[in-house]
Protein backbone atom coordinates (compact mmCIF):
# COMPACT_ATOMS: atom_id res chain seq x y z
CA UNK A 1 0.00 0.00 0.00
CA UNK A 2 2.92 2.19 0.80
CA UNK A 3 4.34 2.18 -2.55
CA UNK A 4 0.80 2.91 -3.95
CA UNK A 5 0.56 5.60 -2.03
CA UNK A 6 3.77 6.83 -2.90
CA UNK A 7 3.42 7.00 -6.53
CA UNK A 8 0.01 8.76 -5.95
CA UNK A 9 1.31 11.24 -4.26
CA UNK A 10 4.99 11.62 -6.95
CA UNK A 11 1.85 11.43 -9.82
CA UNK A 12 -0.36 14.08 -8.17
CA UNK A 13 2.48 16.32 -6.91
CA UNK A 14 3.78 16.29 -10.75
CA UNK A 15 0.43 17.19 -12.42
CA UNK A 16 0.02 19.93 -10.33
CA UNK A 17 3.42 21.40 -10.72
CA UNK A 18 3.61 21.26 -13.99
CA UNK A 19 0.11 22.97 -13.65
CA UNK A 20 1.39 25.75 -12.51
CA UNK A 21 4.33 25.60 -14.65
CA UNK A 22 1.95 25.90 -17.54
CA UNK A 23 0.77 29.38 -16.44
CA UNK A 24 3.97 30.87 -14.88
CA UNK A 25 6.92 29.78 -17.28
CA UNK A 26 7.62 33.09 -19.62
CA UNK A 27 8.26 30.85 -22.78
CA UNK A 28 4.87 29.73 -24.20
CA UNK A 29 6.65 26.58 -26.01
CA UNK A 30 7.57 25.67 -22.37
CA UNK A 31 4.05 26.32 -21.28
CA UNK A 32 3.07 23.76 -23.86
CA UNK A 33 5.77 21.08 -22.83
CA UNK A 34 4.44 21.27 -18.69
CA UNK A 35 0.78 20.68 -20.31
CA UNK A 36 2.49 17.74 -22.04
CA UNK A 37 3.67 16.72 -18.59
CA UNK A 38 0.92 17.24 -16.58
CA UNK A 39 -1.15 15.14 -19.06
CA UNK A 40 1.10 12.38 -18.83
CA UNK A 41 0.96 12.23 -14.93
CA UNK A 42 -2.69 12.36 -15.45
CA UNK A 43 -2.55 9.01 -17.46
CA UNK A 44 -0.38 7.83 -14.35
CA UNK A 45 -3.16 8.86 -12.19
CA UNK A 46 -5.49 6.87 -14.44
CA UNK A 47 -3.43 3.87 -14.44
CA UNK A 48 -3.02 3.51 -10.65
CA UNK A 49 -6.83 3.40 -10.40
CA UNK A 50 -6.54 0.54 -12.89
CA UNK A 51 -8.77 2.95 -16.17
CA UNK A 52 -5.71 1.38 -17.74
CA UNK A 53 -7.97 2.41 -21.93
CA UNK A 54 -8.51 5.90 -20.80
CA UNK A 55 -4.72 6.07 -19.70
CA UNK A 56 -3.72 5.15 -23.03
CA UNK A 57 -6.22 7.14 -24.50
CA UNK A 58 -5.11 10.15 -22.99
CA UNK A 59 -2.04 10.20 -23.91
CA UNK A 60 -2.62 9.23 -27.46
CA UNK A 61 -5.03 11.78 -27.76
CA UNK A 62 -3.76 14.58 -25.97
CA UNK A 63 -0.33 14.21 -26.09
CA UNK A 64 0.06 12.83 -29.03
CA UNK A 65 -2.52 15.07 -31.56
CA UNK A 66 -3.58 17.89 -29.17
CA UNK A 67 -0.53 18.97 -27.46
CA UNK A 68 1.46 18.56 -31.21
CA UNK A 69 -0.72 20.74 -32.59
CA UNK A 70 -0.46 23.24 -29.74
CA UNK A 71 3.16 23.09 -30.00
CA UNK A 72 2.45 23.69 -33.64
CA UNK A 73 0.85 26.81 -33.36
CA UNK A 74 2.52 28.30 -30.97
CA UNK A 75 5.98 27.93 -32.17
CA UNK A 76 4.73 29.64 -35.60
CA UNK A 77 3.30 32.09 -33.89
CA UNK A 78 5.61 35.09 -33.29
CA UNK A 79 3.72 36.25 -30.03
CA UNK A 80 5.51 38.63 -27.87
CA UNK A 81 4.38 37.78 -24.48
CA UNK A 82 6.10 40.56 -22.54
CA UNK A 83 3.86 43.06 -24.35
CA UNK A 84 0.67 40.30 -23.04
CA UNK A 85 1.39 40.65 -19.27
CA UNK A 86 2.00 44.78 -19.62
CA UNK A 87 -1.75 44.61 -18.11
CA UNK A 88 -1.30 42.53 -15.86
CA UNK A 89 -1.72 44.30 -12.19
CA UNK A 90 -4.73 46.28 -14.21
CA UNK A 91 -6.53 42.46 -14.67
CA UNK A 92 -5.65 40.88 -11.56
CA UNK A 93 -8.77 42.08 -9.51
CA UNK A 94 -10.94 40.56 -12.14
CA UNK A 95 -9.03 37.72 -13.14
CA UNK A 96 -8.79 36.60 -9.34
CA UNK A 97 -12.48 37.16 -8.75
CA UNK A 98 -13.23 34.68 -11.80
CA UNK A 99 -10.97 32.14 -9.68
CA UNK A 100 -12.43 32.71 -6.40
CA UNK A 101 -15.84 31.79 -7.47
CA UNK A 102 -14.32 28.89 -9.95
CA UNK A 103 -13.20 27.74 -6.61
CA UNK A 104 -15.78 28.10 -4.39
CA UNK A 105 -18.21 26.35 -6.87
CA UNK A 106 -15.74 23.73 -7.18
CA UNK A 107 -15.47 22.84 -3.39
CA UNK A 108 -19.11 23.56 -2.98
CA UNK A 109 -19.41 20.46 -6.02
CA UNK A 110 -16.98 18.43 -4.38
CA UNK A 111 -17.51 18.54 -0.62
CA UNK A 112 -21.29 17.63 -1.37
CA UNK A 113 -19.92 14.93 -3.60
CA UNK A 114 -21.64 11.24 -3.26
CA UNK A 115 -22.24 8.34 -5.20
CA UNK A 116 -26.14 7.71 -4.99
CA UNK A 117 -26.49 5.05 -2.42
CA UNK A 118 -29.38 3.63 -5.06
CA UNK A 119 -27.00 2.86 -7.31
CA UNK A 120 -24.39 1.27 -5.86
CA UNK A 121 -27.35 -1.21 -3.90
CA UNK A 122 -28.73 -1.92 -7.50
CA UNK A 123 -26.93 -0.72 -10.70
CA UNK A 124 -28.48 -0.80 -13.73
CA UNK A 125 -26.13 -2.40 -15.24
CA UNK A 126 -24.08 -5.26 -13.01
CA UNK A 127 -20.80 -4.27 -12.72
CA UNK A 128 -17.98 -7.10 -13.39
CA UNK A 129 -15.01 -8.56 -11.80
CA UNK A 130 -12.10 -7.36 -13.08
CA UNK A 131 -10.62 -10.24 -13.97
CA UNK A 132 -13.54 -11.26 -15.82
CA UNK A 133 -13.95 -8.53 -18.09
CA UNK A 134 -10.83 -6.04 -19.17
CA UNK A 135 -11.94 -2.18 -18.60
CA UNK A 136 -11.82 -1.58 -22.61
CA UNK A 137 -14.33 -4.24 -22.92
CA UNK A 138 -16.54 -3.01 -20.41
CA UNK A 139 -16.53 0.88 -21.78
CA UNK A 140 -17.93 -1.12 -25.02
CA UNK A 141 -20.23 -2.81 -23.69
CA UNK A 142 -21.52 0.37 -21.70
CA UNK A 143 -20.95 3.02 -24.65
CA UNK A 144 -22.75 1.18 -27.65
CA UNK A 145 -25.93 -0.26 -25.67
CA UNK A 146 -26.89 2.12 -22.98
CA UNK A 147 -25.14 5.23 -24.06
CA UNK A 148 -25.28 4.49 -27.69
CA UNK A 149 -27.69 7.54 -28.64
CA UNK A 150 -25.24 10.06 -26.56
CA UNK A 151 -22.06 8.64 -28.22
CA UNK A 152 -23.54 9.14 -31.21
CA UNK A 153 -24.55 12.43 -30.79
CA UNK A 154 -20.94 13.26 -29.11
CA UNK A 155 -19.60 11.89 -33.12
CA UNK A 156 -22.41 14.17 -34.92
CA UNK A 157 -21.28 17.32 -32.99
CA UNK A 158 -17.27 16.45 -33.77
CA UNK A 159 -18.09 15.94 -37.55
CA UNK A 160 -19.90 19.37 -37.33
CA UNK A 161 -16.79 21.38 -35.63
CA UNK A 162 -14.80 19.78 -38.35
CA UNK A 163 -16.88 20.49 -41.44
CA UNK A 164 -16.94 23.71 -39.59
CA UNK A 165 -13.43 24.23 -39.47
CA UNK A 166 -13.20 23.40 -42.72
CA UNK A 167 -15.83 25.75 -44.34
CA UNK A 168 -13.85 28.64 -42.40
CA UNK A 169 -10.29 27.99 -43.52
CA UNK A 170 -11.25 26.75 -46.99
CA UNK A 171 -10.82 29.69 -49.71
CA UNK A 172 -10.78 28.93 -53.64
CA UNK A 173 -8.60 30.43 -55.69
CA UNK A 174 -9.03 31.30 -59.19
CA UNK A 175 -6.67 30.28 -61.92
CA UNK A 176 -4.39 27.87 -60.17
CA UNK A 177 -2.64 24.94 -61.81
CA UNK A 178 -3.46 21.98 -59.82
CA UNK A 179 -1.72 18.56 -60.41
CA UNK A 180 -4.42 15.95 -60.68
CA UNK A 181 -2.49 12.45 -60.37
CA UNK A 182 -5.02 10.58 -62.29
CA UNK A 183 -4.49 12.72 -65.07
CA UNK A 184 -0.77 11.93 -64.84
CA UNK A 185 -1.23 8.03 -64.43
CA UNK A 186 -3.30 7.96 -67.71
CA UNK A 187 -0.66 9.78 -69.87
CA UNK A 188 1.04 7.20 -72.48
CA UNK A 189 3.89 7.73 -74.68
CA UNK A 190 1.76 8.84 -77.31
CA UNK A 191 -0.02 11.24 -75.61
CA UNK A 192 2.96 12.85 -73.73
CA UNK A 193 6.09 12.56 -76.16
CA UNK A 194 5.99 14.25 -79.96
CA UNK A 195 8.80 13.30 -82.09
CA UNK A 196 9.23 15.83 -84.85
CA UNK A 197 11.79 16.00 -87.51
CA UNK A 198 13.31 19.34 -87.27
CA UNK A 199 14.38 20.81 -90.49
CA UNK A 200 17.75 22.10 -90.86
CA UNK A 201 18.45 25.70 -89.81
CA UNK A 202 14.50 26.27 -89.86
CA UNK A 203 13.51 25.07 -86.34
CA UNK A 204 10.05 24.13 -85.07
CA UNK B 1 3.72 -7.51 1.02
CA UNK B 2 6.96 -7.90 2.77
CA UNK B 3 9.50 -5.53 1.74
CA UNK B 4 11.38 -8.26 1.19
CA UNK B 5 9.13 -9.39 -2.07
CA UNK B 6 8.92 -5.72 -3.11
CA UNK B 7 12.76 -5.21 -3.78
CA UNK B 8 12.67 -8.87 -5.21
CA UNK B 9 9.84 -8.48 -7.94
CA UNK B 10 11.82 -4.98 -8.88
CA UNK B 11 15.02 -7.01 -9.11
CA UNK B 12 13.99 -8.98 -11.49
CA UNK B 13 11.87 -6.46 -13.20
CA UNK B 14 15.34 -4.61 -13.44
CA UNK B 15 16.95 -7.76 -14.85
CA UNK B 16 14.11 -8.25 -17.00
CA UNK B 17 14.59 -4.97 -18.39
CA UNK B 18 18.71 -4.65 -18.62
CA UNK B 19 18.64 -7.84 -20.22
CA UNK B 20 15.93 -6.75 -23.36
CA UNK B 21 17.69 -3.64 -23.15
CA UNK B 22 21.30 -4.86 -24.13
CA UNK B 23 19.85 -7.69 -26.61
CA UNK B 24 17.71 -4.97 -27.90
CA UNK B 25 20.76 -2.73 -28.61
CA UNK B 26 23.55 -5.38 -30.00
CA UNK B 27 20.62 -6.51 -32.51
CA UNK B 28 20.31 -3.20 -33.00
CA UNK B 29 23.94 -2.79 -34.31
CA UNK B 30 23.66 -5.55 -36.28
CA UNK B 31 20.61 -3.96 -38.20
CA UNK B 32 22.32 -0.81 -38.79
CA UNK B 33 25.83 -3.12 -40.12
CA UNK B 34 22.51 -4.89 -41.95
CA UNK B 35 20.73 -1.77 -43.62
CA UNK B 36 23.95 -0.02 -44.80
CA UNK B 37 25.32 -3.82 -46.43
CA UNK B 38 21.71 -4.15 -48.13
CA UNK B 39 22.43 -0.69 -49.04
CA UNK B 40 25.63 -1.07 -50.66
CA UNK B 41 24.49 -4.34 -52.04
CA UNK B 42 22.47 -2.98 -54.22
CA UNK B 43 24.49 0.10 -55.50
CA UNK B 44 27.01 -2.57 -56.34
CA UNK B 45 29.66 -1.30 -53.48
CA UNK B 46 31.67 -3.41 -51.37
CA UNK B 47 29.56 -1.06 -47.60
CA UNK B 48 31.56 -1.08 -44.33
CA UNK B 49 34.03 -4.03 -44.69
CA UNK B 50 36.93 -2.54 -42.63
CA UNK B 51 36.56 -3.16 -38.89
CA UNK B 52 36.72 -6.40 -37.80
CA UNK B 53 36.23 -9.56 -40.18
CA UNK B 54 33.69 -8.75 -43.07
CA UNK B 55 33.27 -5.17 -40.96
CA UNK B 56 31.16 -6.65 -38.32
CA UNK B 57 32.26 -4.28 -35.44
CA UNK B 58 31.25 -1.43 -37.88
CA UNK B 59 28.41 -0.23 -35.87
CA UNK B 60 30.58 -0.12 -32.55
CA UNK B 61 33.20 1.73 -33.96
CA UNK B 62 30.75 4.23 -34.76
CA UNK B 63 29.74 3.98 -31.53
CA UNK B 64 33.05 5.11 -30.03
CA UNK B 65 33.44 7.89 -32.56
CA UNK B 66 30.68 9.92 -31.58
CA UNK B 67 30.81 9.14 -27.90
CA UNK B 68 34.61 10.65 -27.91
CA UNK B 69 33.66 13.63 -30.09
CA UNK B 70 32.74 16.71 -28.72
CA UNK B 71 29.11 18.15 -28.53
CA UNK B 72 28.94 21.40 -29.91
CA UNK B 73 26.13 23.00 -28.72
CA UNK B 74 25.06 26.34 -30.49
CA UNK B 75 24.98 29.49 -28.56
CA UNK B 76 21.61 30.81 -29.75
CA UNK B 77 20.51 27.62 -28.80
CA UNK B 78 17.99 26.92 -25.96
CA UNK B 79 20.75 24.66 -24.00
CA UNK B 80 18.20 22.54 -21.81
CA UNK B 81 15.79 21.49 -24.32
CA UNK B 82 18.65 21.36 -26.88
CA UNK B 83 20.03 18.20 -24.55
CA UNK B 84 16.98 17.22 -23.40
CA UNK B 85 15.25 16.40 -27.09
CA UNK B 86 17.69 13.40 -28.08
CA UNK B 87 16.89 11.88 -24.76
CA UNK B 88 13.22 12.27 -25.15
CA UNK B 89 13.72 10.47 -28.34
CA UNK B 90 15.44 7.96 -27.32
CA UNK B 91 14.01 7.39 -24.46
CA UNK B 92 10.63 6.76 -25.46
CA UNK B 93 11.60 4.30 -28.29
CA UNK B 94 13.14 2.01 -25.83
CA UNK B 95 9.77 2.11 -23.79
CA UNK B 96 7.94 0.72 -26.08
CA UNK B 97 9.72 -2.75 -26.07
CA UNK B 98 8.68 -3.20 -22.22
CA UNK B 99 5.14 -4.79 -23.92
CA UNK B 100 6.45 -6.68 -26.78
CA UNK B 101 5.91 -10.30 -26.62
CA UNK B 102 8.96 -12.56 -28.20
CA UNK B 103 7.78 -15.39 -27.37
CA UNK B 104 4.66 -16.87 -25.42
CA UNK B 105 4.91 -15.09 -22.50
CA UNK B 106 7.93 -13.41 -22.61
CA UNK B 107 6.90 -9.77 -22.37
CA UNK B 108 8.36 -7.93 -19.76
CA UNK B 109 4.88 -5.96 -19.10
CA UNK B 110 2.08 -8.41 -20.25
CA UNK B 111 -0.55 -5.48 -20.09
CA UNK B 112 -4.21 -5.49 -21.40
CA UNK B 113 -3.64 -2.41 -23.65
CA UNK B 114 -0.35 -3.50 -25.33
CA UNK B 115 -1.54 -2.03 -28.59
CA UNK B 116 -2.57 0.92 -27.46
CA UNK B 117 0.77 1.54 -25.59
CA UNK B 118 2.76 1.12 -27.95
CA UNK B 119 0.52 3.69 -30.38
CA UNK B 120 0.75 5.90 -27.31
CA UNK B 121 4.79 5.74 -27.27
CA UNK B 122 4.90 6.14 -31.06
CA UNK B 123 2.83 9.07 -30.82
CA UNK B 124 5.02 10.80 -28.52
CA UNK B 125 8.56 10.35 -30.50
CA UNK B 126 7.39 13.08 -32.45
CA UNK B 127 8.03 15.21 -29.34
CA UNK B 128 12.06 14.50 -29.57
CA UNK B 129 11.93 15.92 -33.17
CA UNK B 130 10.14 19.16 -32.69
CA UNK B 131 11.89 19.90 -29.58
CA UNK B 132 15.01 19.34 -31.22
CA UNK B 133 14.11 21.39 -33.85
CA UNK B 134 13.16 24.64 -32.05
CA UNK B 135 15.50 24.28 -29.47
CA UNK B 136 18.70 24.63 -31.97
CA UNK B 137 17.25 27.48 -32.62
CA UNK B 138 17.71 28.03 -36.49
CA UNK B 139 15.94 27.73 -39.91
CA UNK B 140 16.52 24.03 -41.43
CA UNK B 141 15.90 22.17 -37.86
CA UNK B 142 12.84 24.30 -37.06
CA UNK B 143 11.80 23.30 -41.09
CA UNK B 144 12.51 20.08 -40.43
CA UNK B 145 10.39 20.10 -36.85
CA UNK B 146 7.62 21.72 -38.55
CA UNK B 147 7.58 18.97 -41.58
CA UNK B 148 7.79 16.30 -39.27
CA UNK B 149 5.10 16.90 -37.05
CA UNK B 150 2.47 17.49 -39.76
CA UNK B 151 4.17 14.43 -41.43
CA UNK B 152 3.75 11.95 -38.54
CA UNK B 153 -0.06 12.74 -37.04
CA UNK B 154 -1.31 12.36 -40.72
CA UNK B 155 0.34 8.43 -40.49
CA UNK B 156 -0.63 7.89 -37.05
CA UNK B 157 -4.21 7.85 -38.40
CA UNK B 158 -4.19 5.65 -40.84
CA UNK B 159 -1.46 3.35 -38.80
CA UNK B 160 -4.40 3.52 -36.17
CA UNK B 161 -7.34 2.54 -38.52
CA UNK B 162 -5.01 -0.36 -39.88
CA UNK B 163 -4.52 -1.64 -36.27
CA UNK B 164 -8.32 -1.06 -35.34
CA UNK B 165 -9.18 -3.83 -38.35
CA UNK B 166 -6.18 -6.46 -36.30
CA UNK B 167 -8.35 -5.81 -33.69
CA UNK B 168 -11.54 -6.57 -34.91
CA UNK B 169 -10.48 -9.96 -36.42
CA UNK B 170 -8.36 -10.62 -33.03
CA UNK B 171 -11.12 -9.12 -30.27
CA UNK B 172 -8.11 -8.22 -27.98
CA UNK B 173 -6.04 -5.37 -27.42
CA UNK B 174 -3.11 -7.46 -25.86
CA UNK B 175 -0.28 -8.16 -28.09
CA UNK B 176 0.41 -11.86 -26.56
CA UNK B 177 -3.62 -12.63 -27.38
CA UNK B 178 -3.05 -10.59 -30.64
CA UNK B 179 -0.25 -13.53 -31.90
CA UNK B 180 -2.26 -16.54 -29.90
CA UNK B 181 -5.16 -15.62 -31.96
CA UNK B 182 -3.50 -16.39 -35.21
CA UNK B 183 -2.69 -19.69 -34.09
CA UNK B 184 -4.32 -22.27 -36.67
CA UNK B 185 -3.77 -25.45 -38.36
CA UNK B 186 -2.84 -23.39 -41.49
CA UNK B 187 0.41 -21.70 -40.20
CA UNK B 188 1.85 -18.83 -42.75
CA UNK B 189 -1.64 -18.86 -44.60
CA UNK B 190 -3.69 -18.50 -41.12
CA UNK B 191 -2.00 -15.47 -40.04
CA UNK B 192 -3.98 -12.06 -40.94
CA UNK B 193 -1.06 -10.49 -43.72
CA UNK B 194 -3.37 -12.63 -45.84
CA UNK B 195 -6.85 -11.59 -45.59
CA UNK B 196 -6.01 -8.28 -44.42
CA UNK B 197 -3.07 -7.80 -47.37
CA UNK B 198 -4.03 -4.46 -48.19
CA UNK B 199 -3.70 -2.97 -44.85
CA UNK B 200 -0.52 -4.72 -44.20
CA UNK B 201 0.58 -3.20 -47.02
CA UNK B 202 -0.81 0.43 -46.05
CA UNK B 203 0.47 -0.85 -42.54
CA UNK B 204 4.57 -0.87 -43.99
CA UNK B 205 4.38 2.50 -46.00
CA UNK B 206 2.84 4.26 -43.02
CA UNK B 207 5.39 2.65 -40.44
CA UNK B 208 8.22 4.00 -43.54
CA UNK B 209 6.64 7.52 -42.46
CA UNK B 210 6.26 7.22 -39.08
CA UNK B 211 9.91 6.22 -38.42
CA UNK B 212 11.01 9.00 -40.97
CA UNK B 213 12.47 6.49 -42.88
CA UNK B 214 13.31 7.14 -46.93
CA UNK B 215 11.45 7.92 -48.57
CA UNK B 216 9.27 9.60 -46.03
CA UNK B 217 12.71 11.02 -44.71
CA UNK B 218 11.45 14.77 -45.35
CA UNK B 219 12.47 16.36 -42.22
CA UNK B 220 16.00 15.58 -42.60
CA UNK B 221 16.00 15.50 -46.63
CA UNK B 222 19.85 16.59 -46.94
CA UNK B 223 18.75 18.26 -50.68
CA UNK B 224 16.77 20.50 -48.97
CA UNK B 225 17.09 20.85 -45.07
CA UNK B 226 20.94 20.04 -44.94
CA UNK B 227 20.06 17.45 -42.42
CA UNK B 228 16.39 18.78 -41.04
CA UNK B 229 16.41 19.05 -37.05
CA UNK B 230 19.10 17.23 -36.54
CA UNK B 231 21.69 19.98 -38.21
CA UNK B 232 23.31 21.34 -34.94
CA UNK B 233 23.65 18.06 -33.50
CA UNK B 234 26.66 16.48 -33.13
CA UNK B 235 28.30 13.33 -30.87
CA UNK B 236 26.10 11.71 -27.91
CA UNK B 237 23.31 14.02 -28.57
CA UNK B 238 23.00 13.22 -32.67
CA UNK B 239 23.94 9.79 -31.47
CA UNK B 240 21.07 8.90 -29.28
CA UNK B 241 18.96 10.70 -32.16
CA UNK B 242 19.95 8.23 -34.71
CA UNK B 243 19.76 5.32 -31.82
CA UNK B 244 15.93 6.32 -31.03
CA UNK B 245 15.21 6.18 -34.64
CA UNK B 246 16.65 3.06 -35.57
CA UNK B 247 14.68 1.72 -32.26
CA UNK B 248 11.90 3.33 -33.53
CA UNK B 249 11.99 1.27 -36.69
CA UNK B 250 12.84 -2.03 -35.14
CA UNK B 251 9.73 -0.94 -32.93
CA UNK B 252 7.56 -1.66 -36.05
CA UNK B 253 9.15 -4.22 -37.25
CA UNK B 254 8.13 -5.67 -34.17
CA UNK B 255 4.36 -4.33 -34.02
CA UNK B 256 3.70 -5.29 -38.04
CA UNK B 257 5.46 -9.38 -37.07
CA UNK B 258 3.15 -9.61 -34.16
CA UNK B 259 -0.34 -7.64 -36.22
CA UNK B 260 0.55 -9.37 -39.40
CA UNK B 261 3.31 -12.09 -39.60
CA UNK B 262 2.04 -14.30 -36.41
CA UNK B 263 4.28 -13.03 -33.84
CA UNK B 264 6.48 -16.42 -32.39
CA UNK B 265 4.03 -18.69 -34.34
CA UNK B 266 5.84 -21.17 -36.38
CA UNK B 267 5.06 -20.76 -40.34
CA UNK B 268 4.57 -24.28 -40.66
CA UNK B 269 2.47 -25.43 -37.81
CA UNK B 270 4.56 -29.63 -37.07
CA UNK B 271 7.08 -31.27 -35.63
CA UNK B 272 10.01 -30.17 -36.80
CA UNK B 273 9.48 -26.64 -37.51
CA UNK B 274 7.23 -26.15 -34.00
CA UNK B 275 10.47 -27.12 -31.88
CA UNK B 276 12.44 -24.25 -32.80
CA UNK B 277 12.26 -21.51 -30.06
CA UNK B 278 9.06 -18.91 -31.07
CA UNK B 279 11.92 -15.90 -30.25
CA UNK B 280 14.12 -17.22 -33.09
CA UNK B 281 10.94 -17.03 -35.76
CA UNK B 282 10.50 -13.29 -34.21
CA UNK B 283 13.69 -12.50 -34.70
CA UNK B 284 13.75 -14.20 -38.20
CA UNK B 285 10.36 -12.22 -38.97
CA UNK B 286 11.49 -8.91 -37.66
CA UNK B 287 14.40 -8.80 -39.62
CA UNK B 288 12.74 -9.72 -42.83
CA UNK B 289 10.37 -6.46 -42.05
CA UNK B 290 13.45 -4.94 -42.05
CA UNK B 291 15.21 -6.02 -45.07
CA UNK B 292 12.31 -4.92 -46.55
CA UNK B 293 12.43 -1.48 -45.55
CA UNK B 294 16.29 -1.84 -45.88
CA UNK B 295 15.25 -2.56 -49.36
CA UNK B 296 13.04 0.38 -49.57
CA UNK B 297 15.92 3.13 -48.80
CA UNK B 298 17.74 1.79 -51.64
CA UNK B 299 14.94 1.42 -54.07
CA UNK B 300 12.94 4.34 -53.42
CA UNK B 301 13.53 8.37 -54.19
CA UNK B 302 12.74 10.66 -52.09
CA UNK B 303 8.87 11.82 -52.26
CA UNK B 304 7.84 15.54 -52.47
CA UNK B 305 6.12 16.81 -49.67
CA UNK B 306 2.66 17.44 -50.74
CA UNK B 307 2.45 14.30 -52.66
CA UNK B 308 3.51 12.70 -48.72
CA UNK B 309 0.65 14.89 -47.45
CA UNK B 310 -1.47 13.58 -50.36
CA UNK B 311 -0.86 9.92 -50.00
CA UNK B 312 -1.68 10.10 -46.41
CA UNK B 313 -4.54 11.97 -46.34
CA UNK B 314 -6.29 11.45 -49.67
CA UNK B 315 -5.08 7.48 -50.65
CA UNK B 316 -4.02 5.81 -47.36
CA UNK B 317 -6.89 7.27 -44.73
CA UNK B 318 -10.11 6.60 -46.93
CA UNK B 319 -8.92 2.89 -48.08
CA UNK B 320 -8.00 2.43 -44.73
CA UNK B 321 -11.55 3.68 -43.08
CA UNK B 322 -13.53 1.70 -45.70
CA UNK B 323 -11.69 -1.30 -44.71
CA UNK B 324 -12.58 -1.31 -41.20
CA UNK B 325 -16.32 -0.88 -42.05
CA UNK B 326 -15.89 -3.99 -44.95
CA UNK B 327 -14.15 -5.91 -42.04
CA UNK B 328 -16.44 -5.45 -39.86
CA UNK B 329 -19.02 -6.41 -42.24
CA UNK B 330 -17.42 -9.73 -43.22
CA UNK B 331 -16.93 -10.68 -39.71
CA UNK B 332 -20.76 -10.01 -38.50
CA UNK B 333 -22.10 -11.55 -41.70
CA UNK B 334 -19.45 -14.54 -41.04
CA UNK B 335 -20.68 -14.72 -37.93
CA UNK B 336 -16.54 -14.78 -37.37
CA UNK B 337 -16.72 -11.88 -34.99
CA UNK B 338 -14.97 -12.64 -31.63
CA UNK B 339 -16.82 -11.78 -28.70
CA UNK B 340 -20.23 -10.47 -30.32
CA UNK B 341 -22.91 -12.05 -28.14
Amino acid sequence: MTVTAAFFYLFATITIASGFMVIASRNPVQSVLFLILAFVNAAGLFLMMGAEFLAMILVIVYVGAVAVLFLFVVMMLDVDFAALRQGFLQYLPIGGLIGAIFLLELILVVGAYAIDPGLVRSPAVPIPAPDVMTNTEALGQVLYTRYFYFFQAAGLILLVAMIGAIVLTLRERVGVRRQDISKQNARTQETAVEVRKVPFRQGI
Amino acid sequence: MEFGDILLAVAIMLGKSLLMLVALLIFIAYALYADRKVWAAVQLRRGPNVVGPWGLLQSFADLLKFVLKEPVIPAPANKGMFLLAPLVMCTLALAAWAVIPLNAGWAIADINVGVLYIFAISSLGVYGVIMGGWASNSKYPFLGALRSAAQMVSYEVSIGFVIVTVLMCAGTLNLSKIVEAQDSSLGILGWYWLPLFPMFVVFFISALAETNRPPFDLPEAESELVAGYMVEYSSTPYLLFMLGEYVAIMTMCALGTILFLGGWLSPIPFAPFTWVPGVIWFVLKASFLFILIAMVKALVPRYRYDQLMRLGWKVFLPLSLAMVVVVAAVLMATGNAPGVR
